[in-house]
């Protein structure tokens, strides 16, 4: 009897939480992303919002600019975090330092990283003026527009150097529990060095992989202060444009916000339902 | 092992690296380290106008304000610390029953738990909080101190819980009924046994759930409606408004935590998935 009641005891004071306020606050969002403000006298549900963001240039050219952010900044991190964790597992002297300064931004803020992006890459910034010093630009405006581009250099930028580490970190510790048997054997039977890392190491690294970058999308997809540091004022990130929509006097941009909210939540749950695939498949191996 | 297999092993983790190798590891490493240090650097420059490299007149003037009794900052650090503080504590006292419910039992329904828990780290919490925002305004919450860490337990809590569940994954409960059985009462059981054994983990995972709330920003930024000023929300200002040496010395307090705690736990951080998954909170 006792021990029939156990678990659900140890677990409800966490799950009531976590449903209340985050299924809560996903629920909210969502009736009133549908039209339902009862502080306004409005009680009928509508798909308008969803109807008037998606016929709206803004909400559209935010949404592609938003998806362009997250893919490439998610498949350059994966990139580098490959190169970096093959050279990382190797054993070398000055490895342990190196490490420790692999790992540094880990727990660096993004906030942090934007500002020192900021002053790295803007016009009057420190690459400004090793270009001016080497006689590339004549005035800071010369310099090319790395920081509120419509290219969203300078977010691509951060992000990449925040999430290097932590794909690194994940693919580092994936490459210790499989060891080095697998390729010792793919070696011997006279696989190339690139052959073995093709065809042996990168397939037992791709769940790990998807799953760090799916994580990482997910994040890069719904920041909000990095690319309201970093970013143009138009289009905007869709969390920028989100945050504005729900500050607008205009009570009427309230549901469009909700609404902006729930395309970000979707597609996080997404990437949920892939990481949830991904992390059963990898214990099974 | 054959002679060939011993020498394609040394080849794969070969000792030092090539010219090349370490070429590129410099270069990587530079590029991580690199956006701290103009932010150090402004911290205590006078005047450093274009195209100086270096800053033409250093002065200790944006500390000065930092830490002057006119300043937001102190007060910002306070209550930073204070929330972050209390997301830990409340946390951990919710977080840890479920931790060993997770790592101690199987049961049905167990991996729609997990994945409950781990939505929240993955689902961005400006989604949540916009929904959240109206009844935390009706209860009177937004713009309150306690509006604030209330939604900074969304992110905070399922770090605890999965960090409880891997420790609790690794603990011998026999011992406690050992306990209990030689008549210690459930509390000194939980006191004298159970406690000790999870401490490490527990103070781990209470490092790491404070550096997630002390990292909120737009929870922060929706929920407190501006009234409740932490340190990123004053960084933020402050980069905005262009004061770059006061931006630099608040970047150096704000980033301060984290070095500090990758110093105690860099070796238990090492290769661990979870810990490195839980800091992209961060």
């Amino acid at each position: 009897m006792l021990d029939r009641w156990k678990i659900p005891l140890l677990l409800s004071p966490a799950l009531l939480l976590i449903v209340g306020l985050f299924l809560g606050g996903l629920f909210l969002g969502l009736i009133g992303s549908l039209g339902y403000m009862p502080q306004l006298g409005r009680e009928e549900l509508s798909f308008d919002a969803y109807r008037n963001i998606l016929t709206s240039e803004s909400f559209c050219l935010s949404f592609l600019l938003t998806f362009y952010i997250s893919f490439t900044s998610t498949v350059i991190a994966s990139a580098l975090a490959i190169i970096a964790a093959l050279i990382l597992r190797r054993h070398f002297i000055g490895r342990s330092v190196i490490n420790f300064l692999f790992q540094i931004n880990l727990t660096v803020p993004h906030l942090v990283g934007a500002v020192g992006i900021l002053y790295l890459f803007s016009q009057s910034g420190f690459f400004a003026r090793l270009a001016y010093e080497f006689e590339l630009i004549a005035r800071p405006s010369d310099f090319p527009a790395l920081i509120y581009d419509p290219l969203a250099i300078g977010i691509i930028l951060q992000y990449v150097w925040k999430e290097v580490p932590f794909i690194g970190m994940i693919l580092l510790a994936n490459m210790q529990t499989f060891g080095q048997d697998y390729e010792t054997a793919a070696r011997s039977l006279g696989a190339s060095r690139w052959q073995s890392f093709r065809y042996v190491l990168l397939p037992l690294l791709t769940p790990g992989l998807l799953a760090a970058a799916l994580i990482v999308f997910a994040f890069t997809f719904g920041a909000y202060e990095i690319p309201a540091l970093l970013g143009q004022n138009y289009p905007a990130a869709l969390p920028v444009l989100a945050y504005q929509s729900f500050t607008d006097v205009d009570l009427n941009a309230r549901p469009e916000a909700l609404a902006m909210g729930m395309i970000i939540a979707a597609l996080s749950a997404v990437m949920i339902v892939g990481y949830a695939r991904l992390a059963r498949r990898y214990v099974r191996t | 092992m054959t002679m060939v297999e011993i020498r394609i092993r040394a080849e794969i983790s070969r000792d030092g690296l090539s010219g090349p190798t370490w070429f590129a590891l410099v270069l990587l490493i530079s590029w991580l380290i690199l956006p701290l240090i103009p932010l150090a650097v402004w911290s205590i420059s006078r005047s450093w106008f274009f195209p100086d490299i270096t800053p033409s007149a250093y002065s200790l003037r944006a500390w000065r304000y930092v830490f002057s009794s006119t300043s937001e900052v102190l007060p910002a650090l306070g209550v930073t610390t204070l929330i972050a503080l209390c997301a830990t504590l409340l946390s951990a006292i919710i977080g840890l029953p479920a931790g060993r419910a997770l790592g101690l039992y199987q049961f049905r329904g167990k991996s729609a738990v997990e994945l409950l828990i781990l939505a929240p780290t993955i689902v961005p919490g400006i989604a949540v909080a916009l929904g959240l925002h109206v009844v935390f305004l009706n209860l009177g919450l937004a713009g309150s101190f306690l509006g604030v860490l209330i939604v900074h337990l969304i992110p905070t809590l399922p770090y605890m819980v999965l960090v409880m569940a891997g420790v609790f994954a690794n603990y011998n409960p026999e011992i406690e009924a050992q306990a209990r059985s030689l008549g210690a009462d459930p509390f000194q059981t939980f006191y004298y046994v159970t406690l000790p054994a999870i401490l490490p983990g527990l103070l781990i995972g209470s490092l790491f759930t404070f550096l997630v709330s002390w990292s909120q920003y737009i929870l922060t930024l929706l929920i407190g409606g501006g009234r409740v000023v932490t340190l990123p929300l004053l960084l933020f200002n402050f980069a905005s408004a262009g004061r770059n040496d006061i931006t630099g010395a608040i970047s150096m307090i704000y980033i301060l935590p984290g070095v500090v705690l990758l110093l105690l736990g860099a070796r238990h951080l090492t290769g661990r998935n979870t810990a490195a998954e839980s800091l992209r909170q961060i």
